[in-house]
């Protein structure tokens, strides 16, 4: 099941190669392209963060991408998407993560590069730790359930928005 | 028997370390599981509510058995984006 579309790991991401991934062999087959990148912040509720870092539990996180992966799919069945996270100490302003969301209509390519983002937050296993100049602190989010369907809704409404 | 427990997160500065190996009883489940780390570890216990858990690397409930040699890990809230 590997695809090159869905990876996490320690490198440097680069958002250019997810749309040439997702392009397709056929050129012109795909009239809109979507791309987002998240960077890490340096102001977080108010504090100043000088570093950061990720963490994950790299298999599971792959298995997480492969159900939001499949869930775009039965959502709109035209686009495809794909989307790296980086893990371990990330420089301020530096990317996160990066998706790209291909469709023949810009507006499935846009719900579906929201739809990654917003169910990535809510079920990948990743776990950021910020430092401040005066301590640290683990930012918990959600509490992963890729079952849920109230979340699963949640990140839907939010992709059509 | 015995299984191989991970923590991330916060789990594991709580508990000091990232990995562990736990006795459960045949057929227990992954909430035996999570018992058995909060009795050794009583500082991760006031996640009960929003730990979530993962069975060789496959999300489970905490309903689901484990068996000999298995990995479980809890995962804290995540954080990911």
């Amino acid at each position: 099941m590997s695809d090159r579309r869905l990876a996490i790991g320690p490198h440097v991401l680069d958002v250019g190669e997810l749309a040439a991934l997702v392009a397709g062999d056929e050129p012109g087959a795909h009239g809109a392209v979507v791309t987002f990148v998240g960077t890490v912040r340096n102001l977080n509720q108010g504090r100043r963060v000088i570093r950061l870092e990720y963490e994950a539990y790299e298999p599971l996180a792959l298995r997480a991408f492969a159900i939001i992966r499949d869930e775009v799919a039965a959502h709109w069945p035209s686009a495809r998407v794909a989307f790296h996270h980086r893990t371990g100490p990330i420089a301020l302003g530096e990317a996160s993560v990066a998706i790209a969301a291909a469709s023949p209509r810009r507006a499935d390519a846009f719900a579906a590069c929201r739809y990654v983002i917003e169910r990535l937050k809510q079920i990948a296993p990743v776990w950021k730790h910020e430092y401040f100049e005066d301590g640290d602190v683990w930012i918990e989010g959600a509490v992963a359930d890729p079952s849920d369907e109230k979340a699963k809704e949640e990140a839907f409404r939010r992709s059509c928005a | 028997m015995r299984v191989t427990v991970l923590l991330f997160g916060r789990l594991h500065d709580l508990a000091g370390l990232r990995e562990l190996e736990c006795e459960v009883p045949r057929e227990a489940a992954v909430s035996a599981v999570w018992q058995a780390v909060t009795g050794r570890f009583p500082a991760v216990a006031p996640y009960a509510r929003s730990v979530s858990a993962a069975v060789n690397a496959e999300f489970v409930k905490m309903t689901t058995a484990v068996d000999e040699g298995d990995e479980v890990a809890f995962l804290p809230p995540v954080a990911g984006g």
